[in-house]
């Protein structure tokens, strides 16, 4: 039972990992194309 | 899409919670391996997902070396970069299956050796894509992601023609299952392919933007220069 949690938890934490790398990144940018309309 | 995405995530996360509750309490208990067998059923679709998103990163890059069509190219990003976090899913819970039922993590079998190369091919892939400045990287890329593609059909085939210690195939290939274990493993493909389909999307959606960034801030820096001379 111990492997079978391991490898669900192991699974999700990859992907959230993944979904949080990719809200950083929509994060990011946001910034920047709010800093590009101030500057044009 | 803007409107019909939210749609599509509340049903996405439906079918991924049915498909878990069906992987841990609807599937028969496997009588040798016991519970431990039920990684079987994110082991598997993660896998297929996996070759399908490098499928589309095949087609995609195969369509920007014929047109060099800069849409191609990001979904060609897109699905390597979301192909290789499932190729990881894949040779994460692949060994902790392993362990308890074979004794060890890992053996330098074919069908392992072949993923684990496939793994780093896709990293290698998403590497050149992130550290090289030269403007031939997505024809280098494209080039690199359809000698890559080569690896998925020998992965995919090596327990078929090859004896190996990696469980035979259990659907098509003379393999056998219970009808309730392979409607829960379809349930569960169709999951991680909405899944999968749905971050790809949103990376592709991402990498467009990215790329409109950059390209108004080199004209806004251009612009700067020549308001400054």
């Amino acid at each position: 039972m111990t492997y079978l949690l391991a490898a669900y938890v192991a699974t999700w934490v990859i992907h959230i990992a993944y979904l949080g790398h990719l809200a950083r990144s929509y994060a990011r940018l946001k910034r920047e194309i709010e800093e590009l309309n101030r500057k044009l | 899409m803007k409107r019909v995405f939210p749609i599509l995530a509340i049903l996405t996360a439906g079918l991924l919670s049915y498909g878990l509750y069906g992987a841990l309490i609807q599937a028969p208990t496997e009588q040798t391996m016991g519970e431990v067998q039920r990684i079987f059923y994110y082991h598997v679709p993660s896998a297929w997902t996996a070759f399908c998103l490098f499928f589309v990163n095949l087609a995609a890059s195969i369509a920007y070396l014929v047109r060099r069509n800069p849409k191609a190219d990001a979904l060609a990003l897109a699905s390597a970069e979301v192909g290789v976090v499932f190729c990881t899913v894949v040779l994460v819970t692949g060994p902790i299956w392993a362990r308890p039922v074979w004794g060890i993590w890992w053996t330098w079998d074919l069908r392992l050796t072949l993923t684990l190369v496939l793994w780093l091919i896709y990293v290698s892939y998403l590497m050149l894509r992130r550290f090289s400045s030269s403007g031939q990287t997505p024809l280098m890329a494209a080039v690199l992601a359809v000698l890559g593609a080569l690896d998925v059909p020998l992965v995919y085939f090596s327990i078929w023609f090859f004896r190996t210690q990696h469980p035979q195939p259990v659907v098509g290939g003379g393999g056998s299952i219970d009808p309730r274990m392979l409607h829960v493993l379809l349930v569960n493909w169709l999951a991680f392919m909405c899944f999968g389909t749905l971050v790809c999307w949103s990376r592709y959606r991402l990498e467009m933007v990215r790329r409109q960034v950059e390209e108004t801030q080199a004209l806004e820096s251009l612009l700067a220069a020549g308001g400054s001379r």
